[in-house]
């Protein structure tokens, strides 16, 4: 998830654009504005949906990354997720939004992973921060090890 | 123009002097950026603008660029950019119908509480945006910003089998379209009537979408599109970054009541029929009842795209050469949120001398804070909390951009 074109928010665009080298078999890979009703048709019913996303923090450590494995179901409900930091994107439903309309259309995957990615900087421009850039390496092997796992 | 708004509001002795909506858009500097870009660059760099209507900013510019260089399309391939309009209209009605406006008149906080009690409302509100990005991803290239769209037509036109197979899916959302009338037609609607003047795009052989012959407006004739800027006057206020636009010096309306109220006539039998049924009547300028005009002319998007697809032709080429030479043209088009207006002026070099785009918010503005003036003048006795959720619930009645958030307003009451 996120914008391209708002520096380290380009962090999820950026995560694509490295997994479409690797031609990863059984993944589908999308870059996603956030938009709930898009992003619930995108992992409506998948084994495994993995979303990335950028966020601000206070304070900050840009470039550090955070794995949630989101508990989907009702029973299991993490009223955490509503406390989380909010994306950095511009529009104010997101993740746990999608989330929870997702639950009440029965459109959940199976599995829910967030990788959340501490932004320095979501101004305007292309460039991801040098903090956030050289995290994207690591990020990358992580979702790889991800995809790896859930096969398993 | 998507942003975070706020609203500032000044009493003295009971009685509200001022209703300043600011809109806390950074200034993004999109006219001056396009200077010097070549003249094939706007509709791709000006889709930007809104992830919401992108199709909107892509055809206004398309419909300005062309007129410069003295090129009119037609055919086939104006057909299939009314086409790829509509997906845009139906995406983004069923957004701001199901997603935005409903959970207000139903009293639910917003749609997740809709779909707790309501699912299957909401499925239906689903389908329908699904449908309308099924036009933008296959018409367009992708559902956000898209990628298919080049001054003179299209990139590549689709062949007849895979618009056979959209239009599979588009019959069930015909369907859903009408059934969102009748629903939304049972709602409890405040009496309320805005004086204001309405402008729309008009065409004599249409209800106006992807272009257009002349600007009609409610209180005068109509207008020539190259005489847009004679009549509708942008400034800087001070209280907002956002422009505020006057038609001959007076606030007026543009979007789903003007386009009603100035061109009903001309909606198709189907969504007339529905509009009586909703009895809205020969004119609309109730801004709660918006939400019935989105719903009918999602009904008629729906319908226009299906006898669209019925009768296409693929376009071969898909698109017209447009040689770029010394001038200026003038776009307008019917945005999801009204009339949209773009100026260019071209250089002999192909380079974009100057530009200017009118957006509908900015056009809106002052009706906007108006209808804020008079529902705060109405209700002092609220507590600030209840009062800035009914500003809130006012301002998705015109669904500015910034009422993409549910809770976006900032309220601030300046008592003396």
């Amino acid at each position: 998830m996120g914008n391209e074109y708002r520096r380290d928010d380009g962090i999820g665009p950026a995560l694509v654009a490295a997994l479409e080298d690797r031609r990863l078999p059984g993944v589908t890979l999308l870059v996603s504005d956030g938009e709930p009703a898009r992003l619930i048709d995108d992992w409506a019913g998948v084994p495994l949906a993995i979303v990335v996303d950028a966020v601000l923090c206070e304070p900050s450590a840009p470039g550090e990354f955070y794995r949630t494995d989101v508990p989907i179901h009702e029973h299991q409900h993490d009223p955490g997720l509503e406390r989380r930091p909010h994306s950095a994107g511009s529009h104010s439903l997101g993740i746990p939004d999608a989330l929870r309309l997702a639950r009440a259309v029965d459109r959940l995957p199976h599995r829910l992973v967030v990788y959340a990615v501490e932004a320095a900087d979501v101004t305007f421009g292309t460039d991801l921060s040098a903090p956030v850039a050289a995290a994207l390496p690591r990020l990358v092997d992580a979702v790889v090890t991800e995809l790896s796992r859930s096969r398993e | 123009m998507e942003g975070e708004g706020a609203l500032h509001v000044t009493v003295r002795d009971g009685v509200v002097e001022r209703a300043d909506l600011q809109i806390y858009e950074p200034p993004r500097f999109f006219e001056a950026l396009l200077r010097g870009r070549g003249y094939t660059e706007p509709p791709d760099i000006t889709a930007r603008i809104c992830g919401i209507c992108p199709v909107a900013y892509q055809t206004s510019a398309c419909n300005a660029i062309e007129d410069a260089c003295g090129i009119q399309v037609g055919g086939a391939i104006r057909e299939l950019r009314r086409l790829l309009y509509c997906g845009e209209w139906i995406s983004s009605h069923a957004l701001h119908i199901y997603l935005l406006h409903a959970p207000d008149f139903l009293g639910y906080p917003d749609v997740i509480a809709l779909a707790t009690d309501h699912r299957d409302i909401v499925e239906r509100g689903l389908l329908l945006k699904k449908a309308g990005n099924a036009i933008l991803e296959l018409v367009g290239g992708r559902a956000i910003h898209p990628i298919n769209v080049r001054v003179g037509g299209f990139y590549s036109a689709p062949g007849r089998a895979r618009l056979d197979r959209l239009a599979e899916q588009l019959r069930p959302a015909l369907d859903a379209a009408i059934a969102t009338v009748h629903w939304v037609a049972g709602f409890d609607f405040p009496d309320l009537e805005l004086e204001h003047e309405l402008l729309a795009v008009h065409d004599p052989a249409r209800y106006a979408i992807e272009s257009g012959t002349s600007v009609r407006r409610s209180a005068g004739p109509n207008f020539a599109v190259d005489a847009f800027s004679n009549h509708v006057v942008e400034e800087h206020v001070p209280h907002s970054t956002a422009l505020h636009a006057g038609l001959d010096g007076g606030r007026y309306l543009t979007g789903p009541l003007a386009r009603y109220t100035l061109n009903h006539e001309q909606l198709s039998p189907l969504a007339s029929g529905l509009a009586a049924d909703a009895e809205l009547g020969e004119m609309c300028r109730n801004p709660f009842l918006s939400i019935v005009v989105r719903a009918i002319e999602t009904v008629y998007a729906v319908e226009e795209a299906l006898r669209l697809i019925e009768e296409y032709q693929p376009p071969e080429p898909s698109y017209v050469a447009v040689p770029a030479r010394d001038g200026v043209g003038h776009g307008v088009s019917e945005a999801p949120r009204g009339l949209l207006y773009h100026r260019y002026g071209i250089g002999s070099d192909g380079l974009v001398r100057s530009a200017t785009i009118v957006p509908p918010t900015a056009q809106n503005q002052a009706a906007i804070e108006d209808d804020l003036r008079r529902i705060v003048s109405a209700n002092l006795h609220l507590d600030d909390e209840a009062l800035a959720g009914l500003c809130e619930r006012t301002i998705r009645n015109y669904d500015p951009c910034i009422s993409c958030s549910t809770h976006f307003l900032d309220l601030t009451v300046e008592r003396r």
